[in-house]
């Protein structure tokens, strides 16, 4: 089922004091919620939430046999569904839109940015490679799903170890548990982050980062920008019809690579200070 | 007063000459001597009655409305119909308000709502097979009694705790808010609470209260939140 729309008061409160320069839950408007990461005792699962969005990404590996257009790399898949646990919106089966913009956003994100070395999952040619296979559960929507969901994944990806292998010769692959040799990470060249602005059909209403959810669900369209702390754009996907200035897009822009330069201390902090707790005594 | 955790389906030791039952209690006949009957509960909580055990009831929080008689709730109309009006008031079910059942409507001069407006009702029919079905009067009296089209301000969602709490007199919230400045507000029992003030930080203000308090976000008592509302700026 549909969501009614937001009541008239609703509406007209949000834009009043949208154009006062104030959010509901007291934030500025280019002020992002706080994201919060806790790992799992398995390496690869990370719960990451903005406020009271809530999405649980989950990296398993396994081998398979490479697809012959590709003898020499690696697969990714992202499994992203949007189940009722959500929001009572969703339905299981048929994706909603905003379920498929996500899913193509993530695959864009995530994959085609190259943020993962494909070559080297590639273990024989032609035989064996990796495939990576990350699984996102959307636990609570509170707007910005799709800025919790890339979060999850690049800091499941980087938090993920996966057994080391050995090949012997042409044909013999022996891969050694845990126990015996530490687990290798992933060769991730660069982390990029999501982040999404909503604008207001109103002209004097400013642009906000972090939509919530009825941010999210009055604005009039929105624009995400992936980025990493390089200040390397990967994707700028604007959606609805509302036409900015250059200089607007430009000042975004700014605002995003200020967000990405600081969400990447907070994450590289928070892997560092989890995989400090991970020290397996070797002897 | 005693409490006790309690599953759904659990026999209650519910027994009083005028026993009266409360949200989360069912009386069932026994299968075995259908003149004798015992209580049971259908929600999980904390079992509770009142001082001369004549009332009972099952305490517990929830953030999903199941429709209950008589309580108020806020709604937001969805559909006009001829008749009437259909209204969602946050059940699995969107909820039909006729429109007659307002102070002063007759066939020829009848409230004229929109969809997207906010309405204050009382249910007036809730039963687990039919639609439940609001007004917004007094079916004696044939007075609004606060109840009607509910018009600015903002409406908050809360856990069904938190507008029970609010509802309570004796609960520190809403005087504490009210001692910094003049504020209406209307109370649903479906944990939708509308609130309206002269400022739009003021409303920002009291969202903010009500989410940090509410049992299933901040859970803030009485000192932490005077704290966290002199942190506001209101």
């Amino acid at each position: 089922m549909r969501p009614p729309s937001p009541s008239i008061p609703e509406k007209e409160f949000l834009n009043t004091a949208l154009k006062q320069n104030l959010r509901l839950d007291g934030r500025s408007p280019l002020e992002m919620r706080k994201p919060t990461l806790v790992f799992g005792p398995e390496l690869g699962w990370v719960e990451c939430s903005l406020g009271k969005t809530r999405v649980v990404a989950n990296v398993e590996a396994k081998m398979v046999k490479p697809t012959p257009e590709r003898p020499f790399e690696g697969i990714i898949t992202i499994h992203s569904e949007i189940s009722p646990m959500a929001s009572s919106e969703y339905e299981p089966g048929r994706p909603s839109d905003e379920e498929v913009t996500i899913t193509r956003m993530l695959d864009k994100v995530i994959k085609r940015s190259d943020a993962v070395d494909k070559e080297s999952l590639c273990i024989l040619a032609g035989q064996r490679v990796w495939h990576i296979r990350l699984t996102l559960h959307f636990l609570a929507d509170a707007g910005n799903m799709l800025d919790c969901a890339c979060l999850a994944g690049i800091v499941a990806l980087r938090h993920f170890r996966r057994p080391e292998v050995e090949v012997i010769g042409d044909d013999e692959v022996i891969v050694h548990s845990p126990l015996e040799r530490a687990p290798m990470p992933l060769a991730i060249h660069h982390s990029p982050f999501c982040f999404t602005f909503a604008f207001f059909a109103d002209p004097e209403t400013p642009p906000i980062l972090d939509p919530s959810q009825l941010e999210q669900r009055l604005s009039a369209g929105t624009m995400s920008i992936a980025l990493n702390a390089q200040k390397e754009i990967c994707v700028l996907q604007k959606l609805g019809g509302v036409p900015q200035q250059t200089e607007e897009i430009l000042r975004l822009v700014k605002v995003a690579v200020d967000q990405a330069k600081e969400l990447t201390m907070t994450v590289d902090a928070r892997l560092a200070a989890d995989w400090e707790t991970r020290h397996v005594e070797v002897r | 007063m005693a409490s006790e955790l309690v599953f759904p389906g659990e026999t209650v030791p519910a027994k009083h000459v005028n026993l009266k039952l409360g949200p989360g209690l069912l009386q069932q006949a026994t299968l075995s001597n259908p003149s004798e009957s015992s209580v049971v509960s259908t929600k999980a909580g904390l079992l509770q009655h009142s001082a001369n055990r004549s009332k009972w009831w099952v305490d517990s929080n929830a953030r999903r409305y199941v429709p209950a008689p008589q309580e108020s709730v806020i709604g937001v109309v969805t559909q006009r119909l001829g008749e009437g009006y259909r209204v969602d008031i946050g059940e699995a079910h969107q909820a039909s308000l006729d429109a007659l059942a307002f102070e002063g409507a007759t066939k020829r001069n009848k409230p004229n709502l929109k969809v997207g407006s906010l309405v204050y009702a009382r249910v007036s029919l809730a039963h687990k097979d039919m639609e439940p079905e609001l007004e917004c009067f007094d079916a004696q009296t044939r007075k609004a009694e606060g109840f009607g089209e509910l018009k600015g301000g903002f409406v908050v969602r809360c856990s069904l705790k938190m507008c029970r709490q609010l509802l309570d007199s004796k609960h520190f919230l809403l005087p504490l808010l009210g001692g910094k400045f003049p504020l209406e507000s209307a109370i649903g029992m479906n944990g939708r609470v509308w609130i309206s003030a002269k400022e739009p930080k003021q409303i920002i203000a009291v969202a903010r209260c009500i989410e940090a308090v509410d049992p299933d976000g901040g859970g803030m008592d009485a000192v932490e939140a005077k704290a966290f509302l002199e942190t506001l700026d209101a």
